[in-house]
């Protein structure tokens, strides 16, 4: 008995042995985002396409002769999870760099960890402008803030003749940081801003905020939000009646699956992204983008989700590009490596700028952003 | 006006599922005096079952429903019979803590076997709403609230003109001298679980295709179903139907006259409000104390 007890324990030694030897041979990246919960499907199309970005990688070699691990993380769709998912990934997992966390509130949730175990997180969705303006040197954030979008779309609005704009956006960090840049850049053209509307991020019925709007005097309502929620306000505006522009802001709507569950609904929204999967040609980086989804549809993907993935293929791109620069697997070496990459990115070159604080600043590149419209279920670009 | 009246128009809608909701919760509480964790769960299921049939299997969404509240029936029954009956005679903590286990395993099978990611359900109805004059609303929720209208009659009738129902109410009044009387205690708290759950699969199984069906979907709608079950009284169906009307009418003005984002927030209010001035709800009737 003892002996069949030792055997068991030395067997376990050994492969316990044999697994850390494996795991020294790769280089891991924290992958911290909400596969559950209300951002579900975006978190899930972003962890796939961040896969197809590792894969590539380790198909041509790896990152300094070692392959890379995605080590992936639920956060739930909760900031709680966000900031205990982050700690675990580093204190447990201890992965030199992580990518997240999808939403501005996870994002801003998980900020506090990355400055108490100095380890640096690429941003690739949160679009607050609080993310990389309150001095936190370990945000490296490839999406664009609230503010540049409404500074691109701003180019627009004289050609849509806009008068007066409500706004419904989600309830937390992303949807009221949006709705304030957004307010700022109409009353700078003297657009008149009419009611601001929230919905809590788990919210199914949006009626009655809907119903609010229909009777306001605005002609085109600003709403920002993930596409579940979406798909569900296009649905309930139609059943209401409602007969305004609408327009969708942040790069989360996924244009194809709102044509396929909400139907004509979608007809004549039109939609801020920031990636043109429809368009190969026109995006500043044709072919990788076309090797992207190319190699989404291989997998079987919903096309759906491109606009989506292609944050995280483009996230895990610079969390190498950061590790091959720094030359080792180490949270300061690669920290301040991200200063000096330039990746090209599916939605343009990835460099760093500095914003925020003197002496602590966020890095911030600067992707580009499209506005699309949804005619007869069809995908046009609109020139901005 | 428009705007008052489109916001009628919604209260109507919403607040038929609502009740179906805590008619199902309130029903088990008041007979078998057990707090029904896993009524949100039930509700989930009904959906996921929506979504099976007609997504999965391509057959028709009417045939859907009735499979619908059937399958809550039975997964109701083999909850009670393999979980509340063995507990019968234990503490209401420990049954509570039971049912918050089940919840939860519940939950975790329904995400393990469709994933998080929302699925949605494709009606047979036309996009194109009923517009009446200034009030506007889709087909597929006046269907909804038509059929939760007829579940709530078909409840109604059963417990109060059916011998079962007189079982059950005997059993509600004193379940030991119900069972003195011939009543068979154990069949009526079965059937009591049972109906409660393909009332919650019911209401997913309707709401499910107007919304989208997640793993979590039951969560918000189980507090709001406590919200309602505490509003009209514990135990008392009809306190539970217009306890889902008022939840409704206050989400509706409270978003559209006071401010959106305290709308959930609205009916726990009147609920802070009622355990104040009325603490056994609102339209309980006065209770023997001590």
């Amino acid at each position: 008995m003892t002996r069949a007890l030792g055997l068991v324990g030395t067997i376990a030694l050994a492969t316990a042995l044999v697994g850390g030897a494996a795991q020294a041979q790769t280089i891991k990246i924290g992958v911290n985002e909400p596969l559950t919960g209300a951002f579900a499907a975006s978190g899930t199309y972003v962890v796939n396409g961040a896969k197809i970005a590792a894969d590539e990688i380790n198909a041509k070699g790896g990152v300094l002769g070692k392959k890379i691990e995605l080590v992936i993380e639920d956060n739930k769709s909760n900031p709680t999870e966000a900031a205990a998912v982050a700690e675990k990934l580093i204190t447990s997992d201890k992965v030199p760099v992580l990518m997240g966390a999808w939403g501005s509130s996870l994002t801003l949730a998980v900020m506090p960890k990355l400055m108490e175990y100095e380890t640096a997180m690429v941003v690739e969705t949160s679009s607050s402008g609080k993310i990389t303006t309150t001095g936190n040197p370990f945000i490296f954030r490839i999406s664009p803030p609230s503010a540049v979008e409404a500074a691109a779309f701003k180019g627009i609005v004289d050609k849509l003749a806009l008068k007066k704009v409500d706004f419904l956006v989600i309830n937390n960090d992303w949807g009221r940081g949006t709705a304030e840049d957004f307010s700022k850049m109409m009353k700078d053209k003297g657009i008149g801003v009419g009611l601001v509307e929230t919905m809590d991020q788990g919210a199914q019925d949006m009626s009655a905020q809907l119903s609010k709007i229909k009777s306001s005097d605005s002609e085109t309502v600003i709403v920002t939000t993930a596409v579940d929620q979406l798909t569900l306000i296009f649905k309930q505006a139609a059943a209401l009646g409602l007969k305004k522009r609408i327009i969708t802001t942040g790069g989360s709507q996924n244009p194809d699956q709102i044509i396929a569950q909400a139907g004509a609904a979608a007809n004549g929204t039109m939609h801020l992204t920031t990636f043109l999967p429809w368009f190969p040609d026109k995006t500043p980086n044709p072919e990788a983008t076309n090797y992207f989804i190319s190699e989404w549809k291989k997998r079987g993907f919903e096309f759906a989700g491109c606009t989506e993935s292609f944050r995280g293929y483009d996230g895990i791109r610079t969390a190498a590009a950061a590790i091959e620069k720094a030359g080792k697997a180490e949270p300061a070496a690669i920290k301040a490596a991200f200063w000096d990459i330039k990746v090209k990115g599916l939605n343009g070159d990835i460099v760093f700028r500095k914003s925020g604080p003197e002496g602590k600043e966020s890095g911030q590149s600067q992707p580009n952003v499209y506005l699309i419209e949804i005619n007869d279920g069809k995908i046009e670009m609109k020139s901005l | 006006m428009s705007e008052f009246l489109q916001h009628l128009v919604n209260m109507l809608v919403l607040g038929g599922t609502y009740a179906l909701l805590g008619i199902g919760l309130t029903l088990i509480f008041g007979i078998m005096n057990v707090v029904n964790f896993t009524h949100g769960v039930l509700y989930t299921f009904g959906a996921y079952v929506m979504f099976i049939v007609v997504q999965q299997l391509g057959l028709n969404f009417f045939l859907a429903l009735p499979v619908a509240v059937l399958a809550g029936w039975l997964l109701g029954a083999a909850i009670e019979l393999t979980l509340l009956r063995p507990l019968r005679g234990s503490d209401i903590d420990t049954t509570m803590l039971v049912m918050i286990g089940a919840w939860i395993a519940m939950q975790s099978g329904a995400l393990w076997i469709w994933g998080g990611v929302a699925k949605s359900v494709a009606t047979p109805f036309p996009e194109a709403p009923l517009v009446l004059g200034p009030v506007s609303v889709s087909w597929l929720r006046l269907f909804v609230l038509a059929a939760a209208a007829l579940l709530i009659v078909v409840t109604y009738l059963l417990i109060n003109k059916t011998s079962l129902g007189r079982a059950m109410r005997a059993t509600f009044q004193d379940h030991d001298t119900a069972s003195l009387m011939g009543v068979n205690v154990d069949m009526i708290y079965t059937s009591t679980f049972a109906i409660g759950s393909s009332l919650a699969a019911a209401a997913g199984a309707l709401l499910g295709p107007v919304y989208v069906i997640f793993p979590q979907m039951g969560d918000l709608a189980a507090v709001k179903a406590f919200a309602i079950v505490i509003l009209g009284g514990l135990g008392n169906i009809s306190g539970a139907v217009i306890g889902g009307f008022i939840l409704a009418l206050a989400e509706e003005l409270g978003a559209g006259y006071v401010s959106s984002g305290y709308r959930d927030a609205m009916g726990f209010l009147i609920i802070i409000a009622v355990l104040i001035f009325r603490p056994t709800g609102l339209f309980a009737r006065a209770e023997r104390v001590g």
